[in-house]
């Protein structure tokens, strides 16, 4: 009786297991199948011959540009398959630096220890701008005194020393009214937020913690047209889509009030808030793969600047997008942005880029 | 004794306290109204709350919610976007997650609760690791699943893949789906077990032929649950390496678990982060999505467990 039982119960020990091992053996040989599911798609292409597919994962920032691109890419090239992910900038280059994706988006230059982790794994990368973002101060339109700020200003506002400290407008400049500042911004874990602390406060995220801090840039909306004595910072496009409920502050970096703009971002004088964006593409998969890089021409093509407006954002002015394109004819590798640089300035790419072999080691 | 009668006890009782007893029976009737009406005061106000959600989704999301809608991959125009390709990879990850915890789940809770001696030390270290890992934020989960199924069974699972997203979620649901098969099964009562034991049947029998086919219905809802804790994760999925934007579909074969993917809470979330108001719209219509994929996945469920019921009776 007792040994009856026992056997039941290792018959039905038994039967799990052979469940598990039938539920892996068919996993596992899906492994077989794959390569050949892929290969009939190299012939069967109807719009151009390009095949293969080209992951794309990074900032979600950058993110809209790269759908855009993606969709109207495989529009033109229906063998290849485009897909983009929003990990964020770091996530996104953890992910490039192991191989796992052809192109990195990224809304701030690659750091040191990133293009060390990519330099040990072998992975060579190119650096390519691809569009322009304007960070946006952003008042209530009732607010009728904060017009122009200095970026001293700003950084009196935002500076971590002015936790619990500046709380009322007058405190920032004299003139102001005897106001109450209520301060709304990004997440710590934006990109948005490492460039403006770095731009305003002079380090990377060093900013005050006591404001209203959110991922959603929609959440900043709202609070700041709710709040007649409301400040706050996000990209270009969230403002554009909100032109009724909000005004955009002009920014005085040293010359004189500008307001942001297309314009005033394309001939650099919105600074120090307008920001490149990027794209960072794997060198390798450049040389050997035609959709590769196929795609990052795409990407850099003039005719194509029409959807990154049409994204929100701002294109390049003409002459850096040739330089980047050169960048990845010529196989330019590394970072234009040194160990420390601060100034994103988008000057070097005009410079360099076109050089060919100047290419700064990302040490 | 039996010569005393009802009455004659009443009036031996002392005055005081019959007086209490008939001054406390309104008093008492009056807290049983206020507790009924707290109640549903408790459950009017969820559902209230639920109405206006709904209400406000309906009022935003209706008006792009169309064949084209459900039929286009996502796009940068919202006029052009669709819902295609991440409706088919949530329903992808629901398949796969319920296939894969039913059998797992069920089983251990089976396992734990029959056959297992609830004091050996396995058992009680099994049942502290299931009540602590129904506890641990889903991040964690995602965590877990890009080390064990993205890269160290890379082989099996093809990296970040549908069958990576589903063991991971399967891995988040199962403490659920064990604790509610192990609740169902004890609700089962004893005596049936020892019924049929004392009638010479082996514990697979009883377990097969009585008390799981009672406790199925209860097992199912735990499904049910669990299943709808699945559908809306996020988080562990954009861990994991699931991507936002794909314009293609798995193939419909083996091939198609190791394929990337996408999922509906990913792509609202995506859209509801865009500045422009019209992807906000498009976020509520995909929210409807998700609710009546939601709803007939428990309907499925329901009408399984209702089937089963009748065919005990």
């Amino acid at each position: 009786m007792l040994f009856q039982f026992r056997s039941k119960r290792l018959a039905y020990l038994a039967g799990s297991l052979a469940l598990t091992l039938v539920v892996s053996a068919c996993a596992g040989g899906n492994q077989g199948t794959n390569g050949g599911a892929e290969s009939p798609a190299a012939g069967g292409t109807e719009g151009g011959n390009l095949s293969g597919s080209i992951a794309v994962d990074g900032s979600s920032t950058v993110f809209p540009v790269s759908e855009a691109m993606a969709e109207e890419f495989m529009a033109a090239n229906s063998g290849v398959q485009v897909t983009v992910g929003s990990s964020g900038t770091g996530g996104g280059f953890e992910k490039f630096c192991r191989g796992e994706t052809q192109v990195s988006n990224a809304s701030r230059p690659i750091e040191q220890d990133e293009a060390q982790a990519c330099q040990d794994a072998g992975i060579e990368f190119v650096e390519l701008p691809i569009a322009q973002d304007a960070l946006t101060i952003v008042v209530n339109p009732q607010n009728d005194w904060a017009e122009c700020l200095t970026v001293e200003e700003l950084s009196t506002m935002w500076a971590p020393d002015a936790q619990g400290t500046i709380s009322r407008w007058n405190q920032v400049n004299p003139e102001f009214p005897d106001q109450p500042l209520t301060l709304y911004g990004p997440g710590t874990d934006s990109g948005t937020f490492d460039y403006f602390t770095d731009e305003i406060n002079g380090e990377e995220g060093a900013s005050r913690g006591d404001y209203t801090a959110s991922e959603d840039d929609n959440v900043i909306v709202q609070g700041v047209s709710n709040d007649p004595n409301a400040l706050g910072y996000f990209g270009f496009a969230y403002y554009e889509e909100n032109q009724d409920a909000l005004k955009a502050v002009q920014i005085d970096g040293g010359e004189g009030c500008v307001a942001p703009s297309a314009e005033t971002v394309l001939d650099s004088t919105y600074t120090p808030l307008s920001r490149p964006l990027f794209i960072y593409i794997s060198q390798n998969a450049i040389e050997e793969r035609p959709e590769v890089q196929a795609f990052a021409e795409f990407y850099l093509s003039q005719d194509n600047a029409s959807l990154v407006e049409e994204v929100g954002y701002i294109p390049l002015s003409d002459e850096l997008y040739q330089a980047a394109l050169a960048r990845v004819q010529n196989d330019v590798t590394g970072s234009v942005f040194g160990a420390g640089a601060t100034d994103y300035s988008l000057a070097d790419f005009a410079e360099q880029g076109a050089g060919g072999g100047a290419s700064p080691s990302p040490q | 004794m039996t010569a005393h009668e009802p009455s004659l006890l009443g009036n031996n009782l002392p005055d005081p306290q019959e007086k209490r007893f008939d001054l406390n029976l309104s008093g008492r009737y009056r807290l049983d109204k206020i507790f009924a009406i707290a109640t549903l005061i408790a459950t009017i106000s969820g559902v209230v709350v639920l109405l206006l959600l709904l209400f406000d989704i309906l009022s935003d999301g209706l008006q792009f919610l169309n064949w084209n809608f459900l039929s286009s991959y996502p796009s940068r125009s919202p006029e052009r976007a669709g819902i295609l390709s991440p409706l088919v990879g949530t329903v992808w990850l629901l398949v796969l997650t319920a296939l894969i915890t039913f059998p797992l789940g069920v089983g251990a809770g089976i396992f734990l609760e029959e056959f297992s001696s609830p004091d050996s030390w396995y058992a009680k270290l099994v049942e502290i690791n299931i009540n602590n890992l129904a506890a641990v934020p889903s991040i964690i989960y995602g965590l877990l699943g890009l080390q064990v199924f993205v890269r160290i069974l890379v082989g099996i699972t093809g990296g970040r893949s549908v069958l990576a997203g589903a063991l991971t979620l399967s891995l988040l649901v199962l403490p659920i789906v064990i604790v509610s098969t192990r609740e169902a099964l004890r609700a089962v009562s004893s005596s049936l077990r020892q019924g049929g034991l004392a009638l010479g049947a082996t514990r697979w029998q009883v377990v097969r032929e009585h008390v799981f086919p009672l406790a199925l219905p209860g097992i199912l809802t735990g499904m049910i649950l669990a299943l709808s804790r699945a559908i809306g994760e996020t988080a562990p999925l954009i861990t994991l390496g699931a991507l936002t934007f794909i314009a293609f579909l798995p193939p419909l074969s083996p091939a198609g678990l190791q394929s990337s993917f996408t999922a509906l809470p990913i792509q609202i979330y995506n859209w509801v982060s865009r500045p422009q108001v019209d992807f906000h719209n498009l976020a509520a219509s995909g929210i409807i999505v998700l609710m009546v994929v939601l709803l007939l996945m428990n309907t499925t469920a329901i009408l399984l467990r209702n089937r089963f019921q009748k065919t005990r009776i």
